[in-house]
């Protein structure tokens, strides 16, 4: 690299000198086609605004998220309270800010354990083939064919309602996609000479997958996570409209618009806020996923 | 099957329905597939879902025995019971016996309604079908020529409305927009009826034929019946069709950018045809084929997934039997109804699957 | 000779917007076409194909055709609205696809995909369309009509699949062809069968061909002028007959490449290529072989 260089143009460079001036390089292509999209960056955007909120949750908060005031319950928005209060009379602005932290935590949980689990399932289905490939083809196909929100919802009947077995049902019922798309990269992959080559150097088959495999297999799988996100949101969002999420006092959105039902005709704000707020989380994950798929996948996404 | 069945996931979780390439995959792996084969594959997933059903029952920490004979019953009384029920013998035997009774169609007694759960689902489950068959047509009717303009018109204005209407459909809460609807269309402007499938006044008073009320009050030449049962399921079946529509404009417009850049496309071009005739006479000849199977899941989705729909509008339908009866553990009833929904979904494939070798010239 | 050719060129030129700024796919050419078998010779990417599909207004938006003149039978055919230039394809200029596999409507008979343009320009009845469907293909040599009129096309061989096409495309009485590489998807064994069909065809209804290919031996065995392109634009005009006489170093580098029997040679020279002639002056045909063609 030499001096007159600038580092747009060091990055941008037909010919880099380094692997790590590429790897940088290709990362700087994807985020100059990724910024090309507004919508894409409108997303990001909106999902960074999302991360501070719940970093910054109790700053922000004007209220406690608990703090009940029976005087003033169910008023409508007003300077006093913003986006107005529920039927206990909290503070629905203070809530929904707390919210995004256990809209985030499951969102961000299911998204690191359901594709992890099809990744694994679906290489070694792929990669061992015979009938360690039917047999967990066969049970994928099983979760697939079940009707997904019924499942989650007998899963968290069975294990009981809380947050952690909320995601525990949706990262069972959203893995299997991943095992079909991971068994589908893996089965182009395994005859490909260069694992040919590191097979005759003498690498096991562990580290083939984990090594040569999974690597290949991520990017694909970040961008159907991506996409995902949004209807694992809106699952998650369900299972607590139905009450088996978060458990009261916790403000979690979908609970929040179950609370607000029973006054819709005379109340509409009291669920009107957490159904927008989680409508614009869901949206942007889905801008965000779009631009995704459109850098690291250009051949699924490009029409 | 793959991505099939996690388009269709349209109804439960719209953001997971979206035209994805392996859709396409799938197709065509289907397609080398005999119907026998196919048949196959469906029956043993289906025992598959039996059997986690199953499982997912046995774990349940509800005590079905209590919920039979009470809190006060004696020691002696549920012993006789607990062996009545057949849940003294090993897992393996009870889950073939409960397979005996299925094929049999005996899914036992609800306990919370005190009825057979096949008389239940049989009340419940023309509820479901009516509103998931009306939501469809509504997506199909809107969602394909949509879709089909978006792609002829790529970066147009149609185009862009059909991205933003997909977009909003792939984030919304069902169940959210469920009650905004009621909200603005029952509580504010008074144009449709309120939760339920009819009025108060109506209710009963068209023979059941069918269980379709509006089939039923049709036959019957029953039109204030009829129009009060039409105010009533407009709403949910333009939901459910909207979300519908929002996956099947996507998929059609991606099959038909695929088949636009297609050379017989030009072909028809070369030869004089109009636009309008290479769009429809050639290309949507073309995509109708695996179109068919999308709408064939949508549906299927929509059958199995309404759970939230019914309940935000009180429609009692099979989504609200099932969702109630795991709430109150009432396993009898919960795996009657996956076992019907299990069904659809098999009916459904193999339908699209005939169909598909019907339409196609290629297939056969 | 007629007088006026029936397609005139002149500085025709085919722009495609890209995120690197306008491509040029067709760069400034001028060509005429008479009652004669017009060979355009290229590499891929040199806008040959383009040249053939913008004479039909088969270039989409974005893709941009301008030119000084564009001119079928001395009515100008550049830019027509679509409605006009509907009544032109496939009823006065038509063209043959390369790969029958894509270029046939899968889902349709064969005989649906010959009657539908036959009917949409004479507007004949649907027996009448028919029986012409059943002399076309009985003209392309299939020898068993009636059983291939109902017939798919993956039910077909590739070489029948062309000759179907073929039939299709001169079924409504075109004035000119413009054939696209219409072998290079066949096996070599129906190649100059193809070839000959639809040469005969051609010659006998006193069409204009332009055939498309990259193949230059072919093009020279079966045309009349051949016309060399290279980058978007024509480098050389020549009668097919001469041309060995080719002076362009380009043409010179084709034939060069070219294994001949009469000639063996170790190893074939590799075509060089130099950006100058991207833009230098087309080399001119002599003035007594212009429109030989027209002179038959």
């Amino acid at each position: 690299m030499t001096n007159t260089m600038t580092r747009r143009e060091w990055l941008l460079s037909d010919a880099p000198q380094t692997r790590r001036q590429a790897r940088l390089g290709a990362f700087y292509q994807g985020w100059l086609t990724f910024r090309a999209n507004k919508l894409a960056m409108l997303g990001l955007i909106i999902l960074i605004l999302l991360l501070g909120m719940a970093a910054f949750a109790p700053l922000l908060a004007p209220k406690s998220p608990f703090a009940q005031d029976l005087a003033s319950r169910l008023q409508p928005p007003s300077a006093e309270h913003w986006l107005g209060t529920d039927a206990l009379g909290r503070d629905i602005l203070s809530r929904l800010i707390h919210g995004s932290r256990i809209t985030l935590f499951i969102v961000g949980t299911v998204a690191l354990i359901a594709p992890v689990i099809g990744l694994f399932i679906g290489t070694v289905a792929g990669f061992a083939g015979g009938w360690v490939d039917q047999v967990l083809m066969r049970i994928t196909d099983i979760f697939l064919a079940f009707p997904k929100l019924i499942l989650a919802l007998a899963f968290v009947a069975a294990l009981g309602p809380s947050i952690g077995n909320a995601v525990l049902a949706l990262a069972l019922t959203a893995w299997p996609p991943y095992a079909r798309l991971a068994r589908a990269e893996t089965l182009t992959i395994r005859n490909a000479d260069f694992i040919a080559a590191a097979r005759l150097q003498g690498a096991g088959r562990a580290r083939l997958l984990f090594r040569h495999i999974w690597p290949l297999c991520v990017s694909s799988l970040i961008v159907r996570v991506a996409l995902d996100m949004a209807g694992i949101i809106l699952s998650a969002a369900g299972l607590g409209f139905l009450g088996l999420g978060a458990q009261p006092p916790m403000p979690e959105w979908g609970a929040m618009i179950s609370d607000g039902r029973t006054y819709i005709l005379d109340f509409w704000w009291v669920a009107a806020m957490p159904g927008l707020a989680i409508f614009t989380v869901s949206m942007a994950f889905n801008l965000l996923g779009d631009g995704l798929r459109d850098v690291l996948d250009p051949k699924g996404g490009a029409k | 099957m793959a991505s099939d069945t996690t388009a269709a996931a349209g109804g439960t979780s719209p953001g997971n329905g979206r035209p994805d390439p392996s859709a396409r995959t799938a197709l065509r792996r289907r397609r080398a597939r005999g119907i026998a084969g196919t048949a196959l594959s469906l029956a043993l997933t289906l025992l598959g879902l039996l059997l986690v059903t199953f499982i997912i029952g046995r774990v349940m920490p509800i005590d079905p025995v209590l919920k039979v004979v009470g809190d006060r019953a004696t020691q002696a009384q549920y012993d006789a019971a607990y062996q009545a029920m057949g849940l003294d013998k090993p897992l393996a035997i009870q889950f073939l016996n409960y397979i005996g009774d299925v094929v049999t169609g005996d899914f036992g007694r609800s306990i919370s309604t005190g009825q057979l759960v096949w008389d239940d689902i049989r009340r419940v489950f023309p509820a479901t079908f009516e509103l998931a068959t009306l939501g469809t047509l509504i997506g199909v009717l809107a969602g394909v020529p949509l879709g089909v303009i978006a792609a002829a018109r790529r970066g147009g204005i149609v185009d862009q409305v059909a991205r933003v209407v997909a977009l909003v459909g792939y984030s919304m809460p069902i169940f959210w927009l469920g009650l905004m609807g009621l909200l603005i269309f029952y509580g504010i402007l008074g144009w449709v009826g309120g939760p339920g499938r009819q009025g108060i006044i109506y209710d009963g008073m068209v023979p059941s034929v069918t269980g379709m009320i509006l089939v039923d009050s049709a036959l019957a030449r029953d039109w204030a019946a009829f129009r009060d049962a039409f105010s009533h399921i407009i709403l949910p079946a333009s939901l459910l069709g909207y979300y519908s529509l929002a996956y099947i404009s996507r998929m059609t417009r991606s099959f038909m950018l695929e088949q636009l850049s297609a050379e017989y496309v030009t072909t028809a071009r070369v030869k004089g045809l109009s636009e309008r005739a290479v769009i429809w006479g050639h290309a949507f000849r073309n995509i109708s084929i695996p179109l068919v199977t999308v709408i064939a899941l949508s549906f299927g989705s929509l059958l199995e997934g309404s759970v939230l729909t019914e309940i935000i509008f009180s429609w009692p339908g099979l989504g609200q039997y099932i969702t109630r009866s795991l709430l109150s553990g009432d396993m009898n009833a919960v795996l009657g109804g996956t076992v019907v929904v299990g069904v659809c979904f098999v009916v459904l494939n193999l339908f699209s699957d005939i169909l598909y070798r019907v339409l196609d010239p290629r297939a056969k | 000779m007629t007088d006026a050719p029936l397609l005139s060129v002149r500085n025709l030129r085919v722009t495609f917007p890209t995120r690197q700024g306008l491509f040029q796919a067709v760069r400034g050419i001028n060509f005429d076409l008479g009652r004669e078998r017009l060979g355009v010779v290229g590499e891929s990417g040199s806008g040959k194909s383009m040249t053939g599909r913008s004479v039909l207004g088969l270039i989409r938006p974005p893709g941009r055709v301008e030119a000084d003149r564009m001119e079928f039978q001395g009515q100008s055919i550049l830019n027509l609205p679509e409605r006009r230039m509907r009544k032109i394809r496939g009823q006065r200029i038509s063209m043959v696809m390369q790969d029958p596999k894509f270029s046939l409507n899968p889902v349709m008979t064969v005989g649906r995909q010959i009657t539908e343009a036959y009917r949409l320009h004479r507007r004949v009845s649907r027996a009448d369309a028919h029986a012409k469907a059943l002399e076309m293909l009985r003209a392309v040599q299939i020898r068993d009509p009636e059983r291939v009129m109902d017939s798919y096309p993956h039910e077909v061989s590739g070489g029948m699949g062309q000759r179907i096409m073929i039939a299709m495309m001169l079924a409504p009485d075109p004035e000119i062809l413009i054939a696209d590489e219409p072998t290079s998807a066949l096996d070599v064994s129906v190649r100059n069968e193809v070839l000959s069909i639809m040469d005969n065809l051609v010659r006998d209804r006193g069409m204009g061909l332009i055939f498309i290919s990259h193949d230059l031996n072919m093009v020279a065995q079966f045309c009349d002028r051949v016309l060399i392109m290279y980058a978007g634009r024509i480098v050389e005009t020549l009668p097919a007959r001469e041309l060995h006489k080719a002076r362009h170093p380009y043409t010179q580098g084709l034939l060069a490449s070219l294994p001949r029997l009469d000639a063996p040679q170790d190893r074939l020279p590799v075509l060089t290529r130099q950006d100058s002639w991207r833009d230098g002056d087309p080399i001119a045909p002599h003035a007594d072989t212009d429109l030989p063609g027209g002179l038959r």
